[in-house]
């Protein structure tokens, strides 16, 4: 387990999967199959896979510790910023092809349509992770200062699940799903973070006189 | 002379007898009866007496998308789930309707008696939904009224209250659409009435496909598309404006009238425009801007004069 989590073609091959909803979304575009309403389909689809990656990314942690298997720990970032790349794409998909780049009815979107505000948000809030996803740039942070600049993730993705939420009509079963899966994923570190937490110093109450 | 083609067109009639009893057979015989084929499905033609072209100058929309992109809770939230899980579902035959409520005469038709009502015609219309996509589709049928006449309202009667057929064992739950069922849509008895109502059973020269709600359902252009009820088996007159589902289910998004609106936007999007589907550069549809009660003002915006349409969406 441990060599195929160390080995470099794991992460070749995990690069090119991350690569296949891409590959199948393009495939479809050129056999002219989308649905009837080809711009809703991209644009669910690759909010769909920022979702999911999103998710990836965040069980990594958990599942590092659980399955212990530190190895695991080297495909965060791919992931990560794969999560990136589908959110940017879900981002162009919608300014260019659905509001033509029109900055005005742009902004007035963002505006008004609280779905899209947050999903604005959570997007702007990735951007600064995925420029300082190098190991450049957690040297020039520190580590500490790196890691807390990089909890803005769990924000994000729970940002992601609302906008996901808002824009459904009535039915919210998967925006539910990935609610609850996100749920278990903090639940999971805040339990951890916890437990690491020293016992509090012994309080001395306040008025008392030795 | 008027030359008037008989409308003895009878349900039964439409598949041919020899048709399906072969299609039975074959089934049998490779036994694959058991199979969810989608033979309760299939289309069959259906005569018209006259076609009149109510959308305007515009291009109607290919009947692939027509069938292929649809709302349809109960057999799916998905735009595609409809197209892929109706078929399998065998619509019952013989397929009744009652009608009662605030009515003098209540009672239940089956399908052939409605269709010896009026005679069957064809009506392109355009047809908004409330995503802000737009279709023009060839629907047939008749005004609806002329069913409505046959039961004789009573004066107390001031709304119409449709109901769509509900199957929990082969439909989603409430629960999982997020909506109650059997779904609910209401009219004013006026609405109901009018001319354009229309009480479609086919589209496209064809018997209606399951998911554009076979084999009986309404079409009122000039509301959103979730008005037009499909797959009705009841009709209730009522006194009282009835709780339908989307207006119940969020109050803010979906009123009761929902007649079509460019300057009452829905709160999650705008109104003002809609995507006509399948055309443009490969068929990623077209910006329109969406016209007052979807460009029908002209018909029916008598009926809602004095009324404040901004508060009553």
């Amino acid at each position: 387990m441990s060599k195929i989590l160390s080995s470099k073609w794991t992460k070749v091959f995990l690069f090119i999967a991350s690569l296949a909803p891409l590959a199948y979304v393009v495939s479809r575009a050129f056999q002219n199959n989308l649905t009837a309403n080809p711009i809703e389909y991209i644009t669910h689809f690759t909010g769909d896979w920022t979702i999911r990656y999103l998710m990836f990314t965040l069980a990594i942690t958990p599942l590092r510790n659980l399955l212990n298997q530190p190895k695991l720990t080297r495909f965060r970032r791919m992931l990560g910023l794969f999560a990136y790349f589908y959110g940017c794409l879900h981002f162009l998909i919608w300014s260019v092809l659905d509001k033509q780049l029109d900055p005005h009815v742009m902004w007035e979107d963002i505006l008004k349509r609280w779905y899209i505000t947050v999903g604005m948000a959570a997007l702007l809030g990735l951007t600064p992770l995925a420029i300082t996803s190098t190991a450049g740039w957690v040297r020039r942070l520190g580590y500490k200062r790196w890691q807390k600049l990089h909890r803005i993730v769990y924000g994000c993705a729970a940002l992601g699940v609302i906008h996901y939420w808002l824009l459904v009509k009535s039915d919210i079963r998967l925006p539910l799903m990935y609610g609850a899966i996100l749920t278990a994923l903090l639940v999971y570190r805040w339990v951890v973070s916890m437990r690491k937490q020293p016992p509090a110093p012994k309080r001395v109450p306040v008025g008392v006189v030795r | 002379m008027i030359i008037r083609h008989s409308p003895d067109l009878r349900y039964s009639d439409v598949t041919p007898k020899q048709v399906y009893l072969n299609r039975r057979r074959f089934l049998a015989a490779s036994g694959v009866a058991g199979l969810a084929l989608p033979f309760a499905a299939r289309a069959a033609k259906l005569s018209t007496t006259k076609s009149s072209n109510l959308g305007g100058n515009e291009k109607v929309t290919s009947k692939e998308i027509v069938s292929g992109y649809n709302n349809y809770y109960e057999f799916g939230t998905g735009k595609q789930d409809p197209a892929e899980n109706a078929p399998k579902w065998k619509v019952p035959s013989p397929w009744t309707v009652q009608i009662g409520g605030e009515v003098m005469k209540p009672k239940t038709f089956d399908l052939d008696a409605i269709m010896k009502l009026a005679p069957v015609e064809e009506r392109i219309y355009r047809h908004r939904c409330v995503e802000a996509w737009s279709i023009v589709v060839p629907w047939i049928g008749f005004s609806l009224n002329n069913l409505l006449k046959q039961v004789e309202p009573t004066a107390k009667a001031k709304f119409v209250q449709f109901d769509t057929y509900y199957d929990p064992k082969i439909m989603l739950s409430p629960r999982e659409a997020g909506i109650p069922f059997p779904y609910k849509e209401g009219l004013r008895l006026d609405e109901a009435m009018h001319n354009l109502t229309l009480l479609g059973m086919g589209m496209y020269g064809e018997t209606l496909p399951n998911q554009n709600g076979a084999p009986l359902r309404l079409v009122i252009p000039w509301k959103y598309g979730f008005k037009s009820i499909k797959s009705v088996n009841k009709i209730t007159f009522v006194e009282t404006q009835p709780k339908t589902d989307w207006a119940a289910y969020a109050p803010g998004e979906y009123g009761f009238y929902s007649n079509v609106n460019p300057k009452r936007d829905h709160p999650r999007w705008t109104q003002a425009k809609e995507r006509r589907l399948g055309e443009g550069f490969l068929g990623r549809g077209i910006e329109k801007d969406t016209v007052m009660f979807n460009g029908y003002g002209d018909q029916v915006a008598g009926m809602y004069t004095g009324m404040d349409l901004m508060k009553n969406y």
